[in-house]
């Protein structure tokens, strides 16, 4: 696409969301009754906690020292691991978009594999790797490292589950940037390290934004494969989830704050991913 | 600094090309003809099956093939070739300013940001865009774009320049503008631009090479290919007809031309062909008259063809038949009653007739 | 599979329905599923073995009837039960759950205490830190892991520490005691606190060391029936079989001690 023509499909109206005009939708009218009840059923529940929480209490109970401890660990921790995607999921999704090798479906199907596997699963997988009799953790443990229970095992069981969103994400941003640009670059005079530097990431920037905030929200939900894998211990492994989980055992009320703690905090984050549905890449 | 290159590329290009310093060559051909792998083949984004290329002293790719024995294949990858292309889309870095985008090549090279934005602006005022400094790429229309990239390409510094099809995505005002600019920074430069038009060979090149099927099928000065055909693609964009088959006292023996071999032709030599030599013979179109019947008595050239074709050409009517042509006008084309299918003959004056060499 | 999702197609209709009716009553309970002969059981977590095998003795003694069992942890049970889920009888795993059910009105009748368990020392087989006694536990070096305080066996815990004088740095306070057994038996933890019964279970993957101050924190599972049983005659069979002397042989065979 020219750029002429791509500065002229910008001025249409349906390209711009607060454009004044209204394009041809193709939405049949029907289709907005199974639409409402879909939208419903995502947001009664949250409506139906809203209604549970103990507003008397609230304040006292998202405070608490537990909580507050496990809101702050869970922070630390899934920034952690969105810095452990971004390090190993970078490349990845430039492998997996940019030069096709012999085994790269299978390598990507494995990559993805997170995605659909429940976390409780991926922490038995963990534990059998990085654990004290795992694959990796005896050598680790002879080394002086020891992984289960810490906060690092926390990290590494966010960053398990994290990990596809932001290759997906990414690799998705790469194929649809197309390597036009960096061919370009390069009769400049631009080496592959300047290119990527220079173009490919800054091409693929609105992609790799939101591949790292979904990370983020990913790695704060994490519950199954912190708990099989982790372990639970207030300001080390003990995440928001986990604090939640324990509360509910003893005390309703903190469980139904501290959820609506968790809500918010996933609501701002995935808020900012999406605030720009329209920003992507023109290839 | 003179570019040399062999080239083979199964099934797409098989070529021995060279830019002298300071040349511009223009590489006509049909589509496939092999002209962008020629490019891309020079520009490193792709690696041939075998050969050489040397840019002055510095060898850009050796590859033998097997042929003579195991040389260790050479390769120098595109950004340390001092080779830039210019594509057919300007494409400029969406998340650059075009100054930014100019300034790339230089801060690349190593150059301070100010710097290199200093040497971008030389290089917009050079192509008549300076004023478009602080715009983003997504505001430019094509041919501004366009011209941005060739400041963007030119900042590079390249030893050579790769132009593919510049002007092709360009609108009727774009296209000239760009055509201008191209004729002032490409002088005393050494450049290969591909092109499908023959106004760009004609005033922006020094040679032209014609690829037909990845081959080398004709090649030199533009006014020597362009005045003298020797390829049926360059007889066309030259718009002449031509004939080839041997050289005869009077003129020109056809062979090879279907109905027409075998066709004696008499027309005017300019010294070189020598009888029993491979020769063409190259007419105009509008020295061709159209006749129902065989004309009686005529000194002139006497082509049996059948029209395939009536189509409008500048005012008159162009009336093709095989590879030839005719220019009539819409008044003789009405009297002859002419159409598609009908058997005519095609004459010509032997004095419109040029026979020269093959 | 495909009743399942007819159901969830149909929930998804009534949740539109629901929604458009603006209605905010708490779900009404299905309580009509007694068909005669069926009982259904909610049990605490750690019941799981004997409870399988009692109601199968039961089904046998009371032809044409059925058991239903529900096993999770006690508290998770009380909240089902509190929303209306319709259990006939309620096992719990220590007195405090069965006391909120109480004091909600919910039971027929009193609960009666039908076993008992006590904590117990849980090592892999190999026992690499080698744990002999409670006070091995605070060990530097050794990986204990407890229940959380505010889980049962986590509140035994912390009795058992006070009446032994010793207070333990655990590496993880887990939520549940099958949590705390997961991490023993694959050798991530050098240790765990785990409830006798617990180390019956899990067979030969697991090494127990019984200690003297377990008997400061005994903790007691008591049994009652549900207020809104449609089935109490039947639900209160089964409490008896629980109570009586069958029950008592099953449960002491996996370790439980008698109330």
């Amino acid at each position: 696409m020219t750029p002429s023509l791509r500065a002229s499909r910008d001025a249409s109206p349906n390209a711009s969301p607060d454009g004044g005009g209204h394009g041809y939708s193709g939405v049949p009218r029907w289709l907005y009754l199974p639409a409402a009840v879909g939208a419903l059923f995502v947001m009664l529940p949250l409506v139906a906690m809203l209604a549970k929480v103990n507003w008397g209490q609230f304040i006292p109970l998202v405070t608490s020292a537990a909580s507050l401890d496990a809101l702050g660990l869970s922070l630390r921790t899934s920034a952690a691991s969105t810095v452990v995607c971004l390090v190993f999921g970078v490349p990845l999704a430039m492998v997996l978009a940019r030069r096709p090798f012999r085994g790269q479906r299978l390598l990507r199907a494995f990559v993805l594999l997170p995605l659909v596997l429940p976390p409780v699963v991926g922490g038995i997988a963990l534990l059998y790797t990085f654990g004290r009799q795992g694959l990796l953790g005896k050598t680790l443990e002879l080394a002086g490292i020891q992984i289960a229970f810490s906060t690092t095992a926390v990290v590494l069981a966010q960053a398990f589950v994290a990990l596809p969103f932001l290759v997906v994400s990414l690799e998705g941003a790469l194929r649809t940037a197309g390597n036009r640009y960096e061919t370009v670059a390069a009769t400049l005079g631009a080496g592959p390290t300047t290119v990527l530097r220079r173009v490919t990431l800054p091409l693929v920037m609105p992609g790799l934004a939101s591949g790292a905030v979904l990370s983020f929200a990913r790695s704060l939900g994490e519950f199954g494969a912190t708990l099989t894998f982790a372990g639970s211990l207030q300001g080390v492994t003990r995440t928001l989830p986990l604090e939640i989980y324990l509360q509910r055992e003893a005390d309703a009320d903190a469980a139904v704050a501290l959820s609506l703690l968790l809500v918010a905090v996933a609501v701002a984050v995935v808020g900012l991913s999406y605030r720009k549905p329209g920003r992507q890449v023109a290839a | 600094m003179t570019f040399r290159m062999t080239a083979l590329v199964h099934g797409r290009l098989d070529a021995d090309f060279t830019v002298a310093p300071g040349e511009t060559v223009a590489v006509l051909g049909p589509n496939g003809a092999g002209k962008s792998t020629l490019l891309a083949v020079a520009a490193g984004l792709l690696k041939p099956d075998a050969g050489s290329a040397r840019l002055g002293d510095k060898v850009l790719f050796e590859r033998d093939g097997g042929k003579h024995g195991w040389v260790p294949p050479r390769w120098v990858p595109p950004h340390l070739r001092g080779v830039a292309l210019l594509a057919q889309e300007a494409l400029l870095f969406p998340h650059l300013s075009v100054l930014d985008n100019v300034a790339f090549a230089p801060r690349t090279a190593g150059q301070s940001r100010a710097e290199s934005r200093e040497t971008a602006r030389r290089w917009l005022a050079e192509v008549d865009a300076l004023d478009l400094a602080a715009r983003r790429p997504g505001q430019l229309s094509g041919g501004q774009a366009q011209r941005v990239a060739v400041a963007r390409a030119l900042a590079a510094e390249p030893e050579l320049l790769l132009l593919d099809e510049p002007m092709a995505a360009l609108d009727i005002h774009g296209a000239p503008q760009l055509r201008r600019v191209l004729k002032r920074v490409l002088a005393g430069r050494s450049a290969v631009i591909v092109t499908h038009e023959v106004l760009d060979a004609l005033m922006l090149a020094d040679r032209i090479v014609v690829l037909e099927g990845g081959r080398i099928v004709e090649e030199g000065p533009v006014r020597e290919v362009l005045g003298r055909p020797r390829s049926a693609f360059a007889a066309g964009l030259a718009g002449l007809n031509l004939l080839a088959g041997t050289v005869t006292a009077e003129g020109l023996l056809v062979s090879g031309f279907g109905g027409l071999s075998g066709t004696a032709l008499s027309g005017m030599f300019d010294g070189e062909a020598a009888a029993g030599e491979p020769g063409v013979a190259a007419f105009p179109p509008s020295a061709v008259s159209v006749f129902p019947e065989l004309p009686h008595g005529s000194p002139r050239n006497c082509l049996p063809v059948v029209i395939t074709e009536l189509e409008p050409h500048a005012g008159g009517i162009r009336v093709r038949a095989g590879e030839l042509a005719a220019d009539i006008t819409p008044a003789a084309s009405a009297e002859l009653g002419l159409e598609p299918g009908m058997a005519v003959f095609f004459v010509v004056k032997s004095a419109e007739v040029q026979v020269y060499g093959a | 599979m495909r009743n399942a999702f007819r159901k969830a197609a149909a929930l998804l209709a009534a949740l539109g329905l629901a929604a458009s009716l603006a209605s905010c009553s708490p779900a009404a309970g299905g309580g009509t599923n007694t068909t005669a002969g069926t009982v259904t059981v909610y049990a605490a977590a750690s019941l799981k073995t004997t409870f399988t095998e009692l109601a199968a003795s039961f089904e046998a003694a009371h032809p044409g009837t059925k058991v239903t069992l529900n096993f999770a942890g006690s508290s998770d049970l009380v909240t089902q039960i509190t929303q209306g889920a319709p259990a006939d009888v309620f096992a719990s795993a220590d007195t405090k759950n069965m006391t909120k059910l109480a004091d909600a009105s919910l039971l027929d009748g009193e609960p009666k205490d039908f076993a008992t368990n006590v904590l117990e020392i849980a090592v892999p087989a190999a026992n690499p830190a080698s744990v002999s006694s409670f006070a091995d536990l605070a060990k530097p070096g050794v990986k204990v892991v407890v229940c959380a305080p505010q889980v049962p066996c986590g509140a035994a815990t912390e009795k058992v520490e006070k009446a032994a004088g010793t207070t333990l740095k655990p590496v993880s306070e887990e939520s549940s005691v099958t949590d705390v057994l997961g991490k023993v038996i694959s050798g991530e933890a050098d240790a765990g606190l785990v409830y006798v019964t617990d180390v019956k279970t899990a067979g030969s993957k697991v090494k127990g060391i019984p200690f003297a101050e377990a008997d400061q924190a005994v903790n007691t599972y008591p049994i009652g029936i549900v207020g809104s049983s449609k089935n109490k005659e039947l639900a209160r069979a089964f409490m008896e079989l629980v109570a009586g002397s069958e029950g008592r042989k099953v449960l002491v065979d996996a370790g439980f001690g008698a109330p």
